[in-house]
């Protein structure tokens, strides 16, 4: 993989509070860096420190491993961002989605025509001649993607693009973006606090808290294999299970952690210590004494409920077994018909290939597996 | 109220005859207090533009110095502009007392700070996110002050008509640095004053018809401006 | 009932108006002048030209006329000769101070004037720059002068404001058959201070008084080059308005002035800054 563009080192301080500490971040070619986080982690100034909006008080910024800055102009032409608010100029939407190009000299005539190709793209085909300043929030944002879009950067910034929109326009724009985005081979950074967004659209994840990189990786992983409890938390993932392969067979691995086995498909070799996450979504719960039918799901451990907690449309239960713990995401009626409360034994049921699997290093960081 | 009736008879005989150089003094009153604008909006929109979007200690400096003087007194004005071109004066050489030339430069000084401070106004309405939008899109400095300038343009409009009202209906430093010549340095305003001074109230009349009148123009073709912008923004 | 009612408002509102209006009258004067009660003391309007109270003649004769007569006080208003006349007409002013005798006998006979009498006269002079290069120092009168100016198109700053000043201008061009015009003859409309100045910038010929270029020489830069002439004389007259709202006050201004005391105070105004006085007190005469 190649980074595409990168920060090194860099640093932020606003009145003496430090708002960015970030030892590296990269943008792999044609991928979407989903950057997560609560508001006032510093995600937007890590977009603005990358997007040669602001200078870092320290470290540097590599695009194409050239260092690049603020000042460097040719650099900045290589860079297109959208913001949470569209912010787009009075005048029409084809003037607003050639607005880039009209910096960057591009001829009227091959300017009309990309445009016009931008706002095809996002779904707005022909609708140049409208006033940009009538839009509709989802159609503003489309703009606002044609736009950068029409430049064809080297790299995309995006900074909350979805978070003014309701949940139903939300979802479907983060659908289509993600698959603009892919089909374009672009190269994203999304800034999101929304992590079903995040989901949706990214390949690899970073995770903020305070100004740093608490997390990151692959989608895959970070979503289920919590690296920092803080990070597992914010995520909804109970903190790591440890353990050690015990012995592999045919792809699937026995985990033998404290108190329980559990299988995993894998290829780490027997011997080594992992880390294992399960979504709370993969877990299915059933009565302490039922009799669960043969199925694909490997996993099955009678466990403890610790917690229940109401998380709106559906609950989410703690599960204990040992030094193993788990949740398992439950739906109302589950909930009833259990008599989920603290202290009731249940089993939980998962799938092998529900289990994430991450290695750990010497360092005692994770590597993906 | 006989004043009246005689004055408004005479006033619009003056009009319709010529008998009294109404037009030409309307012509120069235009030409001297459109180049004051225009030389205005090149010197007050960039201080405008830095007023309204920087922040820092000389520009409050700047701003307050901009707002105080909106308040300058032409006269004040006319005073020192006048001392400056007299040919006992430092700039007596250039020979520009008593000339179109000098009543453009004193409208000018009286022009540059409403115009500063009224763009300043419009430009700071602009918000930094924007400005940080077309950033970036790869604007540069200079593409990105021009942006804010299109942004606003409604204060621009704004600015254009305060400049053109302060100058086109002050009398003191025309006066005083055009001297109110027939056929050169005569304006509106200081024609007004004499023909006043004089007691000949028709003439006087007929020139504040015509000012008056321009002064609504002025304000009525910002108003419309105005309008069809909103209409604009928001159909 | 609703009658009444209105009645009572309507006499309510002229009161307040009463008492505001005293109330006003009051502090104006209050204001000018603390020495006397503010009803003991009457206003009368005098108005004047320009070239009278640029010279400082006023500052000297005002003062010492309210001193002899303490019941008036005298509000001065500087425009104009025409302006002046018009304000009389109007019954603005109660007494005027002005110098054009042929306007001003026809504004008494047309009816505007109860009495006319001359107070003084000083002489115009014709002023230029130093190099005089019209010639106009070797004229043979003022009206020969102002040909050579129009012969040479030598630049000329005309008031053309229908002052006394102007008005004399306009007979002596028609002395001389010359109707002025063109880019040479500069019409200022302004008063003969800022004439003068005008001229002095552009190093222009002037008609002036003798008073206000001896006041201003020092802020010039010309020099007097004719006034051998009888028709340069500029003979000062005060008016008295006819129906005026304090035609007495006006008429005891009339007397002190052409009295002894304002004749000799004027016939001394001058004397000590320019080295001679600047008018020439004739006001001995009877009234016209």
């Amino acid at each position: 993989m190649s980074a595409v563009l990168e920060a090194i080192g860099v640093r932020k301080s606003f009145r003496k509070q430090t708002v960015l500490d970030v030892e590296r971040i990269a943008l792999e070619r044609g991928r979407t860096l989903a950057l997560l986080g609560p508001s006032g982690a510093g995600k937007s100034t890590l977009l603005a420190v990358l997007g040669l909006l602001e200078r870092p008080d320290a470290g540097r910024v590599l695009l194409d491993r050239r260092e690049v800055s603020a000042g460097d102009r040719d650099a900045r032409l290589h860079v297109a961002a959208a913001f949470q608010r569209p912010w787009l100029f009075k005048g029409t939407v084809g003037e607003n989605v050639a607005y880039g190009l009209a910096l960057r000299g591009v001829a009227p005539a091959e300017r009309k025509r990309r445009a016009a190709e931008a706002l095809e793209r996002v779904g707005l085909g022909g609708w140049q001649d409208r006033s940009a300043l009538t839009l509709s929030g989802g159609e503003a944002q489309r703009v606002a993607l044609a736009r950068a879009l029409a430049v064809r950067p080297r790299v995309l910034l995006l900074d909350e693009p979805l978070a003014s929109l309701d949940a139903v326009e939300k979802r479907r724009l983060a659908r289509e973006f993600a698959r603009v985005l892919r089909e374009d081979g672009m190269t994203v950074l999304w800034v999101t606090h929304d992590q079903d967004e995040a989901a949706l659209v990214a390949d690899d994840v970073a995770v903020m808290r305070d100004g740093r990189i608490v997390a990151s990786g692959p989608a895959d992983e970070v979503f289920f294999v919590p690296q920092d409890e803080w990070a597992a938390g914010f995520l909804g993932l109970e903190a790591p299970i440890e353990g050690v392969v015990a012995s592999v067979e045919e792809g699937v691995a026995r985990v033998a952690c404290d108190g329980a086995d559990v299988f995993a498909v894998t290829d780490t070799a027997v011997g080594t210590r992992v880390r294992l996450g399960v979504r709370p979504e993969d877990v299915v719960l059933f009565d302490a004494g039922a009799e669960v039918p043969a199925s694909s799901a490997r996993n099955r451990l009678r466990c403890v409920v610790a917690d229940l907690e109401h998380t709106g449309a559906t609950f989410r239960a703690v599960l204990e077994r040992g030094g193993v713990r788990l949740a398992a995401k439950v739906s109302k009626a589950a909930v009833r018909e259990l008599g989920l409360a603290p202290g009731v034994e249940v089993l939980a049921v998962f799938k092998a290939t529900a289990v994430r699997v991450a290695e750990v290093s010497r360092s005692g960081r994770e590597v993906s597996a | 109220m006989s004043v009246f009736a005689e004055a408004i008879a005479e006033g619009l005989d003056a009009l319709v005859s010529g008998s009294v150089d109404v037009w030409g003094v309307v012509a120069t009153s235009l030409r001297v207090s459109g180049a004051a604008v225009a030389v205005a909006l090149v010197l007050g929109v960039p201080a405008g533009l830095y007023l309204g979007t920087r922040r820092s200690a000389t520009r409050n400096a700047l701003l307050v110095l901009a707002n105080a003087g909106m308040g300058l007194p032409p006269v004040v004005v006319g005073l020192v502009t006048a001392m400056l071109l007299s040919r006992r004066g430092p700039l007596g050489a250039l020979d520009l007392l008593y000339t179109r030339p000098a009543m453009v430069i004193a409208q000018t000084v009286i022009a540059v700070p409403v115009v500063a401070a009224v763009t300043g106004a419009a430009v700071a309405s602009v918000p930094f996110d924007l400005r940080l939008q077309a950033r970036s899109l790869g604007a540069s400095r200079w593409q990105e002050s021009l942006l804010v300038l299109k942004e606003a343009r409604m204060g621009l409009v704004a600015a254009v008509a305060a400049g053109f009202g302060a100058v086109i209906s002050e009398v003191g430093a025309v006066m005083m640095v055009g001297g109110n010549l027939e056929g050169s340095t005569r304006v509106m305003t200081t024609a007004i004053v004499q023909y006043t001074r004089m007691g000949r109230y028709g003439p006087a009349l007929a020139l504040s018809a015509v000012l008056l009148a321009l002064v609504v123009a002025v304000n009525a073709i910002l108003a419309q401006v105005q309008r069809s912008a909103e209409r604009f923004e928001r159909s | 009932m609703t009658d009444r009612r209105v009645r009572l408002a309507a006499r309510r509102a002229g009161l307040l108006v009463a008492a505001l209006t005293l109330a006003s009258l009051a502090l104006a004067s209050g204001c000018s002048r603390e020495e006397t009660s503010a009803a003991a003391r009457q206003r009368l309007v005098l108005a004047t030209t320009t070239s009278t109270q640029d010279s400082g003649l006023l500052d000297v004769l005002v003062p010492a006329f309210e001193a002899a007569h303490p019941a008036y006080s005298v509000e001065v208003i500087a425009v104009g000769t025409g302006e002046a006349l018009r304000l009389g007409q109007q019954k603005d002013a109660d007494v005027l101070f002005v110098h054009a005798p042929q306007e001003e006998a026809a504004f008494v006979a047309a009816g505007h004037g109860a009495e006319r009498r001359d107070v003084c006269y000083n002489r115009f002079v014709i002023v230029g720059p130093a190099d005089d290069p019209a010639g106009v120092k070797a004229a043979a009168s003022a009206s020969d002068a102002l040909a050579r100016i129009a012969g040479r198109q030598a630049p000329f700053a005309s008031r053309g404001d229908g002052s006394g000043t102007h008005t004399k201008e306009r007979a002596l061009w028609g002395a001389a058959g010359v109707e002025p015009g063109g880019a040479w003859y500069l019409v200022t409309g302004q008063g003969m201070g800022e004439t003068l100045k005008i001229a002095s910038e552009k190093q222009a010929y002037a008609l002036t008084d003798e008073a206000t270029f001896l006041a201003m020489r020092d802020a010039l830069d010309l020099a007097a080059l004719f006034d051998r002439d009888a028709a340069l004389r500029n003979q000062y007259g005060v008016v008295v308005v006819a129906g005026a709202r304090n035609e007495r006050g006006a008429r005891d201004f009339a007397d002190w002035i052409c009295g002894n005391d304002g004749q000799a105070l004027i016939g001394r105004f001058g004397a000590d800054r320019f080295g001679r006085p600047l008018f020439t007190p004739n006001g001995g005469g009877d009234a016209q």
